[in-house]
């Protein structure tokens, strides 16, 4: 029997649960931020030290969380392909341009628990030696950014941010950058483009990888809200622990967006890999089913660029990899979006 | 016509300036800004903003053509933005924006923004809001509204004063 599993999501929805930094600290908030800053340096068997930052970096890769955006790129081996030598600057960039039709998970992170993404930034920054930091936001959620700035605010106020933080001396910034209608910048050589001030037009590749040359021409990380959100967990249960969540080459939960002409469209938080988009289109405490009168037709499992999934039609989940049968990862563990379209009613 | 930027929203820009490491960062919010104070971007802001930002006018200009949400002629004080996008389509946003353009005597079936004469309104199809569990969606100025109906609507443009 699927189910919903909430870790993302665990809060957003209680009954008064609010935005504001004192609720989120109740909760147990910026504890996974405190345990990050403290990691002991660990002495290796032939002299060399690892630093609070490896080890992060080193858990992250661990945990085998995916991006969250839509790719579903490994997030350890984005960080890893930083350039740290180069003597620039490293940027940090949360991609919060969520506009891929039918996706709205983002949405209620941004509102709901703006602290969780405000945190899992602080640590995925401190990791990765960032002392600047944006959220792109799309410009269309002002109320979004509004909330953002707040909890911003709240947590330069608590010195969780900005100079020298919790004593450690280290110091960082974070500011909301508002887009201004173009879905093009969710893609993130146009949304660097568009944070320099400058039409988004994506960058012509090579290099492929904004984290040798992105904002500014230094080395950049772009991370999806919930992914960032996920590091927080990362750090706090450890990356094993959260790689035992979801299936072994897809870690974690993920947050479903179901719309369309079901009974009970709306978000819903699972391990990855433990719902087929039957069940998700189905189970009473997903979809619900179909509207009374309705035929499936087809289901989009995500964005505009993946594959329009006709109902009845049969889809091959092995390839062939040196002669032996390879398991494909089933296909709405790459996708984030589930919208349905029907027949109309029949007359 | 002079064009002057009154000091409270002068502060705020220069405040958001120091916010990047390259002057020219600053260009879409401070666009943004000035949108919010005169509801629209004018030729004049445009070499303001360039000025400021030690641009070229054209650089500024690129933006306002460019970027669906920045406006070079006045709108309403009232701006609607029905989605049109997917998941809304499907759940009878058409019907809500012909709803709402009839109700304000606008055409439905004309392209891009229409404004009511009186200047009170304004009405655009937009693209997904990423609402699409709770279609179809909405906003009113920047407020954000969800399984928008004919009646809801109604109460929505009864309450812009």
């Amino acid at each position: 029997m699927a189910q919903e599993y909430k870790l993302i999501l665990k809060h957003a929805d209680e009954p008064g649960y609010t935005p504001d930094i004192e609720c989120y600290l109740r909760h147990g908030g910026y504890d996974s931020l405190r345990k990050a800053l403290t990691v002991p340096v660990v002495e290796l068997s032939d002299g060399k030290k690892k630093s609070a930052q490896e080890q992060i970096r080193e858990d992250v890769m661990k945990s085998g969380l995916r991006g969250r955006g839509g790719a579903g790129f490994s997030c350890g081996l984005k960080w890893s392909f930083v350039d740290r030598r180069s003597g620039k600057p490293i940027y940090l960039i949360c991609n919060a341009d969520e506009s891929e039709p039918g996706t709205f998970k983002d949405r209620q992170i941004i509102h709901k628990d703006p602290h969780q993404l405000i945190e899992g930034m602080i640590i995925s920054c401190f990791a990765n030696d960032v002392k600047l930091a944006y959220i792109y936001i799309r410009g269309e959620m002002p109320k979004g950014a509004k909330i953002l700035n707040q909890a911003l605010k709240e947590a330069r106020a608590k010195n969780l941010l900005g100079k020298n933080i919790l004593g450690t001396g280290y110091d960082l910034e974070i500011h909301v950058h508002r887009g201004a209608g173009a879905y093009i910048c969710g893609e993130e050589t146009g949304l660097i483009e568009s944070l320099e001030g400058k039409r988004p037009y994506p960058r012509i590749k090579p290099p492929y990888f904004p984290a040798v040359l992105g904002l500014y021409m230094c080395p950049t990380i772009v991370n999806n809200v919930e992914t960032l959100c996920n590091v927080k967990h990362i750090v706090g249960m450890g990356g094993a622990e959260f790689a035992k969540l979801g299936t072994p080459n897809n870690t974690g939960t993920r947050i479903v967006s179901l719309s369309g002409q079901v009974k009970r469209p709306g978000y819903y938080e699972i391990e990855v890999g433990k719902a087929t988009l039957g069940q998700l289109i189905h189970d009473p405490e997903f979809g619900g089913g179909l509207l009374d009168g309705r035929k499936l037709k087809a289901v989009i499992p995500g964005g505009s660029s993946s594959k329009v999934l006709k109902a009845g039609e049969k889809f091959k989940l092995k390839r062939k990899v040196d002669g032996k049968d390879v398991e494909e990862r089933p296909i709405f563990l790459i996708f984030l979006m589930i919208s349905i379209r029907f027949s109309k009613r029949a007359p | 016509m002079s064009f002057s930027i009154p000091a409270g929203l002068e502060a705020e820009i220069d405040e958001l300036i120091t916010h990047y490491p390259v002057r020219r960062s600053a260009s879409l919010m401070l666009l943004h800004a000035i949108q919010e104070h005169f509801g629209w971007v004018s030729p004049e802001a445009v070499q303001w903003t360039a000025a400021k930002l030690g641009l070229e006018p054209i650089n500024v200009h690129e933006l306002l053509t460019f970027y669906p949400m920045f406006r070079q002629a006045a709108p309403g004080r009232h701006q609607i933005k029905v989605c049109r996008t997917l998941s809304c389509a499907l759940g009878g946003s058409h019907a809500l924006h012909r709803h709402v353009c009839e109700r304000l005597g606008l055409d439905a079936g004309a392209h891009g923004l229409q404004t009511t004469k009186d200047g009170k309104f304004s009405v655009e199809f937009v693209e997904c809001l990423a609402g699409c569990g709770s279609a179809p969606v909405m906003m009113c100025g920047d407020d954000f509204h969800e399984g928008v109906s004919g009646k809801k609507a109604d109460e929505i443009l009864g309450g812009c004063k």
